[in-house]
Parts: structure tokens; sequence; C-alpha cells
């Protein structure tokens, strides 16, 4: 027996791209990260064949968790076939070697960005959003180390400031995405790349979601069954989007997050924002359960309250 | 210093309390130290409920240092502070830990800034930055918020039908008037006023000052103020500290210490002045 075939075969890389120690550091840091949810956890963000603020943070977490076994699903502003997530995707598959997938149900990796799928995601699936700006603080302090000792000692007064702002300017919460919310009744996160349409399927949801952001080098995560509340006032309670009888042009569906499309003549079609959603609707007719049905109700009654006017 | 006008005259005249109560301020032997420069070098300070005390002095001799360290936002390197309120009474602030000296920053003292950049946030509304302050007590109801912040904005005489217009597109008049009503916004048992007219015009600067002298007599509330401007010192105070060089040099009621300065430096003071 010679040393050479003790040796690894040489590889031009390590499996999954990235190289063992900086895998395992990210795994540390998950697990860190789902220990204590919410929480902002540091970690050595590596450099990776696509630019900081194009995904980086997200593909570090799939990359040191994906698997050949895995079957990942990539999605941008919703859509499988966008070009952000149809590199990401052949990027994984062919570092990897995992099986893909547009059906969000049969997926057990999901890297996104901006949405959390229409349909009610299941137990041992893993959801890895990619975080432009973590900091929920931000918007009140500038200060990036009065920002940690806020988190630390739970002083988030500041926060209510920002939503009273948007009261006062538009009599409703018009906070696009990254709207604040409170996990576990501790760590305000910021969950920046969903809107507010999606907050609400953090809460005590049944697949874990990991937040990660490359160029910021910070991940948080919400474990599965984790309570998940959006800041509000007592008395003007947080809403979500109006989808306002929107239609979807090619599915016939309400009442889910849809895309606008500004047509010539001035009108504007909608479709749905979840191509996988409406692929599987358009071939099959059959979905599992989604978070909102066509009514809009959320699928944790009374979670979201009927909407208030606040006076001013 | 017991002014004549229509607000006093109509009011019972006041048992000399000044002596009868003990001190709601009391900071002794306060040093301060920023490396080689001795800022604050054994300074008492004490003022009584309901008293105005004034702290003059030129640019340099501590007065600004020795009102950070009463609103507790730098430590001294020696000396005690005690705030004699029900449920302050007996503790020397200094000792506090962080979470509960920002309880009595936020519950007990109000401080009025010479720059209104240090004291709001400009591009938020006059009315959030009043408001802030009872976020930051827990309270998380929005018509509390608004009424509160309607009325202590009021109380400070800021026009409401700009109270929610951010600071950063009023006048350096109306910006102080919010910084007042921020003080205010929790019903301080301290008010502590940095230079709060320098930079304003004089009949602006007049405007404040009436203000102020409203609030103090309808509230009865105990002030710390500085300033390098005898004029509003005379207006306001009812006693004063004369400072320089990190020390007191003179202190007594206003007209006594304006009228017959004792110490030199408060004679080439006062005359400098008049």
């Amino acid at each position: 027996m010679t040393l050479q075939d003790l040796a690894q075969p040489r590889q031009d890389y390590s499996y999954a791209f990235m190289d063992a120690y900086a895998k395992r550091e990210l795994r540390r840091r998950m697990l860190k990260a789902i220990a204590i949810p919410g929480y902002q956890v540091p970690y050595a963000s590596r450099e990776l064949p696509i630019a900081r603020g194009w995904g980086t943070g997200g593909l570090q977490v799939t990359l040191s968790l994906v698997g050949p076994e895995s079957v990942v699903k990539v999605i941008d502003q919703g859509a499988d076939d966008s070009v952000n997530a149809a590199n990401l995707r052949r990027f994984i598959t062919r570092m990897s070697g995992s099986q893909t997938t547009t059906d969000t149900l049969k997926a057990t990796l999901l890297q996104s960005r901006h949405r959390i799928p229409e349909e009610i995601m299941q137990e041992g699936q893993a959801l890895v959003l990619q975080v432009p700006d973590p900091e929920p603080l931000r918007g009140v302090t500038s200060d990036i180390s009065k920002a940690h000792q806020l988190h630390a000692d739970s002083d988030y007064g500041q926060m209510w400031l920002l939503l009273y702002e948007q009261l006062v300017r538009y009599r409703q919460y018009i906070q696009g995405a990254s709207y604040p919310s409170l996990v576990n009744g501790r760590y305000i996160i910021s969950p920046s790349p969903i809107p507010r349409w999606d907050t609400p399927k953090l809460h005590q949801s049944a697949h874990l979601t990991l937040l990660s952001a490359g160029r910021e080098k910070r991940l948080y995560a919400v474990p599965p069954y984790t309570d998940v509340y959006p800041l509000e006032f007592s008395d003007v309670p947080f809403q979500v989007e109006n989808q306002r009888g929107w239609v979807c042009k090619t599915t016939g569906v309400q009442n889910k997050f849809m895309n606008e499309l500004p047509q010539e003549d001035g009108t504007s079609q909608y479709e749905l924002s979840d191509s996988g959603y409406a692929e599987k609707l358009m071939n099959t007719g059959e979905t599992s359960s989604p978070y909102y049905d066509d009514q809009g109700n959320f699928y944790h009654a009374g979670y979201l309250k009927p909407p208030v006017l606040p006076t001013l | 210093m017991l002014a004549i006008s229509n607000h006093q005259s109509s009011q019972p005249f006041d048992a000399p309390r000044l002596v009868t109560t003990a001190p709601l301020v009391r900071a002794t032997g306060l040093t301060k130290r920023y490396g080689s420069i001795e800022a604050v070098a054994g300074v008492d300070v004490e003022a009584y409920p309901g008293e105005v005390l004034g702290i003059v002095g030129e640019s340099g001799s501590g007065k600004s240092t020795v009102l950070r360290l009463l609103n507790l936002e730098e430590m001294p390197d020696t000396g005690a502070y005690m705030l004699n309120t029900p449920t302050l009474a007996g503790k020397n602030l200094y000792d506090l830990d962080r979470f509960a000296r920002r309880e009595v920053q936020i519950l007990s003292i109000g401080v009025v800034y010479q720059n209104p950049h240090l004291g709001l946030r400009m591009r938020f509304t006059s009315s959030g930055n009043v408001a802030e302050r009872l976020l930051l007590t827990g309270e998380r109801t929005f018509a509390t918020l608004r009424q509160a912040a309607r009325d202590s904005l009021a109380i400070s005489e800021f026009p409401l039908n700009r109270m929610d217009d951010p600071p950063r597109v009023l006048s350096g008049g109306m910006q102080q008037r919010v910084q007042l009503a921020k003080a205010l916004a929790l019903k301080p048992a301290l008010l502590l006023l940095d230079e709060p007219t320098t930079g304003l015009d004089v009949s602006v600067q007049a405007l404040v000052l009436d203000t102020l002298k409203h609030l103090q007599r309808e509230r009865k509330m105990t002030i710390v103020l500085v300033s390098h401007d005898l004029g509003v010192i005379r207006t306001l105070a009812d006693r004063v500290m004369v400072m320089r060089h990190g020390r007191v040099v003179e202190q007594g009621l206003t007209d006594q210490i304006l009228e017959d300065p004792q110490d030199a430096y408060t004679q080439q003071l006062v005359h400098a002045k008049l």
C-alpha cells in the first residue's frame, strides 16, 4: 500500500465548493443561532464566486448544509426561473450533486430571496433566506455598537418610533419588507428579504428558517415552532399587504402575494409571485394547503386581526 | 427672587421653602478629569424643589460638564449625586447599574441642549420625538402617544398644526420648544437646560424664556440652567453659581451676585456684561 492509495483523489474544489473549515464554522454558528432564536451570530464569511450582496450569505449556509441526498429549491423574487435563482441552483447542484425541484413540499433545502412559498412548509424542511441588512435597529440608531447594547438589554422601545412615523404619515403600517418582529419574546429581527405578507408565516412554523447576511457576516434563525410576532401598537394591529381582490391572470386564484404586470394601455394585470405554486396549480390543480386560503384567512386563526384606522 | 407680575400676584405668597425643605438635587464633591485636564474639581451642587439654579462661567469653566454629570451622561471620577424623590431618596445615582441609571435618566431627568441635533431626531416628526420618551417607558398605545405628544407640545407653546413636521424644517426657536416638550413629556423631577437660548435671536430668545418662566411658575419645577448669558440667568434663576477653571468661585442669590459680586472674577464677568 502506498501513500497515494490512502490519500483522497485530487479535486479542484472541496465538496460543495467551500473548504471543510468554512463549512464547520458555518454549522457551528447555525447551531448557536438556533439555540438563541433571533440572535444575530457573527461568522467568518468566505469569498464565493458571486459578489457580496448577491446572496453570498444564503449560499454559504446552503453549501454547508447540502448533501448528495438533498433536494434543493432556489427562489428569487418568488420565481424559480429568474437569473439569480437559476445560477445559484446550477452552482449548488454542480458542486454537491444534489437534486433540484420547483415543488415546495418536495424540497428539503430551500434557498430564497424575498419570499416564503405560499404552500405551508413542513417539518424537516429548512428555509435559507438571503439577508441584505440584518440589523433591525439601524433605522433608529446608526451606531452599531449601541445597537448591540440595545439588543443585549432587550431595549427596543425606539423600534415603535418607526411604526409611529408610518402611522402619522400614512395612517397605516407601510413597511414593505423587513418588518421588525419579536422572536421568542426576546430578540427583534429584521426579516429583511421578505415582504410583510410573509412575516406571519414565520410564527410557529414547522420548518427551520435560517437568515444569513454574507456582507454583514451575521446569521440568525427562527427554529421550528417558535413564536414570532410583528411589532404593532396595542390599538393599531399589524396588517399584511392588502391584495385588493387581485386575480392571478394565469391561475385565477386570489388572496396570494401578486406581481403587478403593467400593460400597454395603462392598466395592470396580476400574477402569482410564487411561480412554483402557480406551476403546480396549472399542471395538476392540486396543491397542499397554503398559508393564506382563498378568502385571505391566515392558517393560524386569530393571529392576524382586522384592520383599524388610527385617528391622528 | 420674586419678580412682580400678573402670574405671581394672583398666587398667595410662598413660605420660604428654600430653608424648610430638603434639597431635591444634592451633588457633592464632583470631580472629572479628561486626561491631564481637570474639567470639574470638587464642585457641590444643591437645588431645592421649585428652584432655578443658574450656573454661569466662561467657555471651558466646566459648567457643561457639571450638567452632563447631573444628566448621568458621564460618570465623575469622584463624587456623589442624590435626587430626593420618593423612589430615589438616599441613593447615590453614580452607584446604580446601567439599567437603573437609564431609568432615572428617562423618568426623573429632562434635558434641553443648546444644539437641537443632540436632543432631537431631525428627520422624524416633532410629535414622534416627544412620543419617543413614552415609548422608552413601555407605552404601546398609539392614541395615548398622540395625546401625550399633543399635551406636551402644547405646554411648551409649540404650534400644534406643525406637530408632525420634522424638526429639520422648523426654526431654531421651535426646535428648542420641541426639545422642551420632549424633556417635559414624562414630567421629570429635574429639568436641565444647557444654554437653551444661545444661538436664537433676541426676540425669539425672549419668547422661549417667557415659556420657560411660565412653566417654572405653573409646575414648580426644579431647573438647573447653564448659561454664559447673564441676561438669561437674571430672567430665570433664583440662585447662581459662578464657575471658573472647574471650581465654584462664588454662589448666592441671583440679585446679590449680579448686583454685588464679591469675587474678583465675578466682578469682571458682571461688568463685562453690563
